[in-house]
């Protein structure tokens, strides 16, 4: 049956992870994600899954790592301050060359901050986060059928770079219902020859470890998994782009605020002024192809965000600065409006300010 | 077709799987109640869901001179699970009609605990399950009985009856509802409950010659 459900992006994240494959979950309660356990623990039993409540984030994470290191699909969720606490973790799974899924369905921060929606762990998302040289494929969906997608994906990301994939969602992604069709086909299998599951006497022991104690040897491992990034940089970054072609004022906007921004674009062209959008969907990577064609012909770019203004950087160094980028945003886990995006546009097409 | 709804209990308690419709169906009962001239007071004993709930329709529920009672911190920033002492008044005030929205699923059901036993001793009550079978763990009768039971063993007040509210947000339409009439009669035959009704979207409603209970829903579109 492949007809529509009605779900919330918690839940279309659970899952999905499940048709994915996915039969292991570690988590720890926090709003405004806690539909994606909740699911979980109702369905895992019921499908011989494993679903367990840690003690602790820190030790989510690191049940994470075990199964993976067992080549099993497996994932946690959490919401900012819980996926602070999952940063070594996260940290360790990179520099292991392990696969999984990291759920981050944001809040307002820094600090225990508050339930309502944000955008601003876009730098711990996509920066870092953890410690060491290493990046996270960061995916960014804007509706709940992304949210059921977008999980389907990571897995198969996961398990094809052996990297730890992170969906960067916001409450307000999380919490919001819409109908949704999901995925029906089997989930994809990749062999994991790395893995540890028993040598049966015949083969040499697999080792999963980050500790390299001799530099040249880590630089050497350092090197090799940027090599890696590099075509991941080359063949995974995803965007959507609506009424750029011609667009004086682009405005770039991933996940809720994007679907206020679109609202903004439409608003402006109707006013006459020719805005375009730019969605990042993969956030690492960042999508710099179309921005750059994009500056080839826009005055401006806006950078909305639920943030002080994180990604903007991000797109700053896609264009080279070629063209002024300016900011609309709210925090703490406030929402521009449309009005206030199309305010934006509207002064950065030099209209009234 | 809009369907009239039979008199109401002094009491009348919607709860159900989350997200099934509880806090629409809560808040377009009391206006009908109150449009038809009924003293009725609305109480939000959700403390689970933290964003879409009853406070969103704050301004209509006044404006139709209807009270609203709900948790001090709903829609705010803090993620505090308390009750106001105010439930307490509309379960013991017999004058007034009471509209309850309760918590999704069973979590969301054993806030409704502690006001059972003055709601059972009354005995004046409608104990409603929302069902939409368009949700991904009540798609079928068997597992919307599982929730059932589920929210009965954490409240503590037996069902007395369902509403079939299946969609699937903006893009239901007639067929949606009508496909899950069959579902809907297969729960009430497992549950020996009645179908009270039938509701929908006003705008899904008008378009159907059967009777369905026609609701102005929240919005929050991005």
């Amino acid at each position: 049956m492949a007809d529509k459900v009605l779900m919330k992006g918690n839940e279309a994240i659970a899952e999905a992870a499940i048709r994915a494959g996915c039969r292991h979950y570690f988590g720890y309660p926090i709003t405004p994600q806690t539909e994606v356990a909740a699911y979980m623990a109702k369905r895992m039993p019921k499908i011989g899954g494993v679903f367990l409540q840690a003690e602790s984030e820190i030790s989510a994470i690191n049940m994470v790592y075990g199964v993976a290191s067992a080549g099993m699909r497996v994932m946690t969720s959490s919401s900012s301050p819980g996926i602070s606490l999952k940063q070594e973790g996260i940290s360790y799974l990179a520099g292991a060359d392990l696969p999984a899924l990291i759920v981050n369905v944001q809040r307002g921060g820094p600090g225990l901050g508050g339930i309502q929606p944000s955008q601003s762990d876009y730098f711990q998302a996509t920066k870092g986060g953890g410690h060491g040289d290493y990046h996270l494929i960061v995916l960014a969906p804007a509706s709940v059928q992304e949210m059921a997608d977008m999980t389907g994906k990571a897995f198969d990301l996961a398990d094809e770079y052996r990297m730890p994939v992170m969906l960067l969602a916001d409450g307000t992604m999380g919490q919001m219902m819409e109908p949704v069709t999901l995925p029906e086909t089997a989930p994809r299998t990749v062999e994991k020859p790395w893995a540890v599951t028993g040598t049966q006497g015949k083969r040499e022991h697999n080792i999963i470890n980050s500790l390299y104690l001799k530099p040249e040897i880590l630089e050497r491992t350092n090197l090799e998994r940027y090599d890696r990034y590099r075509v991941i940089e080359e063949k995974e970054p995803l965007w959507e782009e609506y009424l750029t072609e011609d667009a004086d004022i682009c405005v770039v906007a991933f996940g809720i605020a994007a679907r206020v921004s679109k609202n903004a674009v439409k608003a402006a062209r109707a006013k006459g002024i020719k805005a375009g959008l730019i969605r990042p969907i993969t956030l690492w990577p960042f999508p710099k192809a179309p921005l750059a064609k994009a500056a080839e012909h826009a005055k401006a770019f806006l950078s909305v965000e639920l943030s002080m203004g994180q990604m903007i950087e991000d797109i700053e160094l896609a264009i080279r600065c070629r063209r002024p980028v300016t900011l609309c945003n709210r925090t703490g886990g406030m929402i521009p409006t449309p009005e206030e995006v199309l305010a934006a546009i509207e002064k950065a097409a030099g209209g009234e300010n | 077709m809009t369907a009239t709804l039979p008199p109401p209990h002094r009491v009348t308690l919607f709860a159900g799987h989350y997200g099934s419709g509880k806090t629409n169906l809560a808040v377009n009962r009391a206006l009908a109640l109150r449009a038809a001239g009924y003293p009725v007071a609305i109480a939000d004993l959700d403390i689970v869901n933290p964003y879409f709930r009853t406070k969103d329709s704050a301004a209509e529920l006044a404006a139709a001179g209807i009270p609203l009672i709900s948790p001090a911190f709903a829609n705010s920033n803090v993620d505090l699970p308390a009750l106001p002492k105010e439930v307490y008044e509309l379960v013991d005030d017999r004058s007034t009609l009471a509209i309850f929205d309760v918590g999704g699923d069973d979590r969301g059901a054993y806030a409704l605990g502690r006001y059972t036993p003055s709601i059972l001793e009354e005995g004046d009550y409608e104990m409603i399950f929302v069902a939409n079978f368009c949700r991904p763990l009540t798609r079928t009768a068997a597992e919307a009985l599982e929730v059932m039971r589920e929210i009965e063993a954490a409240g503590g007040i037996p069902f007395t009856g369902i509403v079939n509210n299946s969609n699937i947000g903006e893009e239901t339409t007639p067929e949606t509802l009508r496909a899950t009439y069959a579902t809907a009669e297969e729960l009430a035959r497992l549950s020996r409950l009645p179908i009270l009704f039938c509701s929908a979207d006003r705008r899904v409603a008008m378009q159907m010659e059967e009777p369905v209970f026609g609701m102005q829903l929240q919005k929050k579109v991005f």
